[in-house]
């Protein structure tokens, strides 16, 4: 699948998949990396080391913020993968250093699939 | 988007991390809103200030980039930050929540960043020109200077402010471009409007109306700089208005052309209906004023009113450090007090800890404070004129 290149970076990991857009601030918690949004379909879920993926973000710009937060504590996703990056996500990822692309078929992931991001090229691969 | 030599030795690396960083943030939204180009900014305006909205992660980022040397190119003021930096105690702010401000603030200054916080730059020492492209954050400034001023700014995050700060230049898109600054409504106003409330009233209403358009006001007869800071300022917050016109009152109305689009009238039957939509509260426990962050003239009316006289209640008027000092000198500060009142510098209430200091109830003039007072601050709000305020804590 080809995208566009937002952050650089490479990674392989498991992907963890929301079809709902995520807000970062209030959504997860920057010390844990686990969601905590009520209702959210990944609620209690942890992002650590998982390759992210969701359609955009959304919400307070103070997300940017906690996206780098999950970074500095070490329990950040290894990329993210979207829809359509919007500038609170954009703004996150390229601050922590977090490959991400976007303009990727999300659909055509689930979660638990074996993904290679290679966001310098603006590639993402299903490994076997 | 096109790059200069220069633009692209910043992104690999030559400048180092931190700018390499800041400046791939500003291509990369540059790419997301389909900019052409980078353009210098005259002035730069950062949010993201107060500890109660940034908290540990947006802490721990800024004293990062001040340790790694960042330092902004261009007149760089802040937004409000969660207290008054300099009578937080006296104010009862927490203690724990003051140390946490004071970093921040050290980080910011670090970078040498002007730390007067204010909402209203524009009276503080920070005035840009018409027609001046700059990056500014809170909506109610970049309302004020793209409107009033004539100034062009996009509203930015607090980082993207950041970034344009430290590399003086912002990419080029939206409301710095001339077409993307022409009205797509027109407002006729048939309501006589009488003082800040009332143009808080109207720009709740209206932006609730009109989300993120272009509004055209016809039928404001006089409005000065204090009210049009109230009506912008309500319109942000109710809705996302970052730019307006008024015949015959802000810059570029006269060369708009409204022929031709959606009209929609207000009338002072609408005003009151806001009036009542916005009063959620009944018993005063505290009354705020000054959001946007209250001008020398404000402040000088409400001495005049509280002169001679002794409050029940708690009033703060929220100001920058540069109106406190005029208004100081003047005697104004010292009538307020004598009342019973406070000017409040640095801070505001929507942004500072205000529910955790016991107050349940406030009393406000301004449309945008009684949009998120009950979100923010989990506050009930009296809304209404200053008078009618004062009366209530008399």
């Amino acid at each position: 699948m080809k995208g566009r290149m937002i952050s650089l970076g490479t990674a392989e990991g498991e992907a963890i998949v929301s079809k709902e857009p995520i807000g970062f601030y209030g959504g997860i918690d920057a010390k844990t990396g686990i969601v905590i949004e009520k209702g959210h379909e990944l609620e209690g879920k942890c992002v650590k080391d998982k390759i992210l993926v969701f359609p955009r973000g959304k919400g307070s710009t103070v997300g940017s913020y906690v996206i780098y937060g999950l970074k500095m504590n070490g329990v950040a996703p290894k990329a993210i993968i979207n829809k359509e990056t919007e500038t609170i996500v954009a703004t996150g990822v390229i601050l922590a250093g977090i490959p991400c692309i976007d303009k990727i078929d999300i659909e055509n992931i689930k979660t638990g699939d074996k993904l290679k991001v290679e966001a310098d090229k603006g590639i993402v691969e299903k490994l076997k | 988007m096109y790059l200069t030599r220069e633009e692209e030795s910043i992104l690999n690396g030559e400048k180092g991390e931190v700018y390499e960083k800041v400046f791939r943030l500003l291509v990369r939204l540059g790419d997301i809103y389909g900019a052409d180009k980078m353009i210098q900014v005259g002035s730069v305006q950062v949010a993201g200030v107060s500890y109660k909205s940034i908290g540990d992660p947006g802490r721990d980022f800024l004293e990062d980039f001040a340790e790694k040397g960042a330092k902004v190119k261009v007149l760089t003021f802040l937004n409000p930050a969660g207290m008054d930096m300099e009578n937080w105690k006296e104010l009862g702010f927490p203690e724990d929540f003051a140390g946490n401000q004071i970093r921040i603030m050290n980080a910011f200054k670090k970078m040498g960043i002007v730390v007067t916080a204010t909402c209203t730059p524009y009276l503080a020492g920070n005035l840009p020109r018409f027609g001046e492209h700059i990056a500014w954050s809170e909506s109610s400034a970049v309302s004020f200077s793209n409107s009033v001023i004539g100034a062009r700014t996009n509203r930015e995050g607090g980082p993207s402010a950041l970034a344009a700060a430290l590399c003086g230049v912002t990419p080029n898109y939206g409301l710095h471009l001339n077409e993307n600054r022409k009205p797509n409504i027109v407002i006729n106003v048939g309501a006589e409007l009488k003082c800040n409330s009332d143009f808080g009233a109207l720009g709740y209403h209206v932006g609730k109306l009109v989300k993120n358009k272009i509004p055209y006001f016809k039928g404001i007869k006089d409005a000065n700089t204090d009210n049009l800071k109230a009506l912008g300022a309500a319109m942000a917050a109710s809705g996302a208005v970052a730019l307006y016109h008024a015949e015959n009152l802000t810059p570029e109305a006269k060369i708009m052309e409204t022929k031709g689009l959606e009209n929609i009238d207000v009338t002072s039957k609408e005003i009151k209906e806001t009036y009542e939509k916005l009063n959620t509260g009944k018993d005063i426990d505290i009354v705020i004023l000054g959001c946007p962050h209250a001008s020398l003239r404000e402040i000088a009316t409400v001495a005049e009113k509280l002169r001679g006289k002794k409050l029940s209640k708690p009033l703060w008027i929220c100001t920058s450090k540069a109106m406190k000092e005029t208004a100081t000198i003047m005697g104004y500060t010292d009538i307020i007090e004598k009342a019973g009142g406070k000017i409040v510098c640095d801070t505001c209430m929507v942004v500072s800890p205000i529910e955790k200091m016991g107050y349940k109830t406030t009393g406000v003039n301004s449309g945008k404070a009684a949009n998120y007072l009950p979100g923010f601050c989990k506050q009930k709000v009296v809304f209404n004129n200053i008078d009618e305020l004062i009366k209530g804590v008399m």
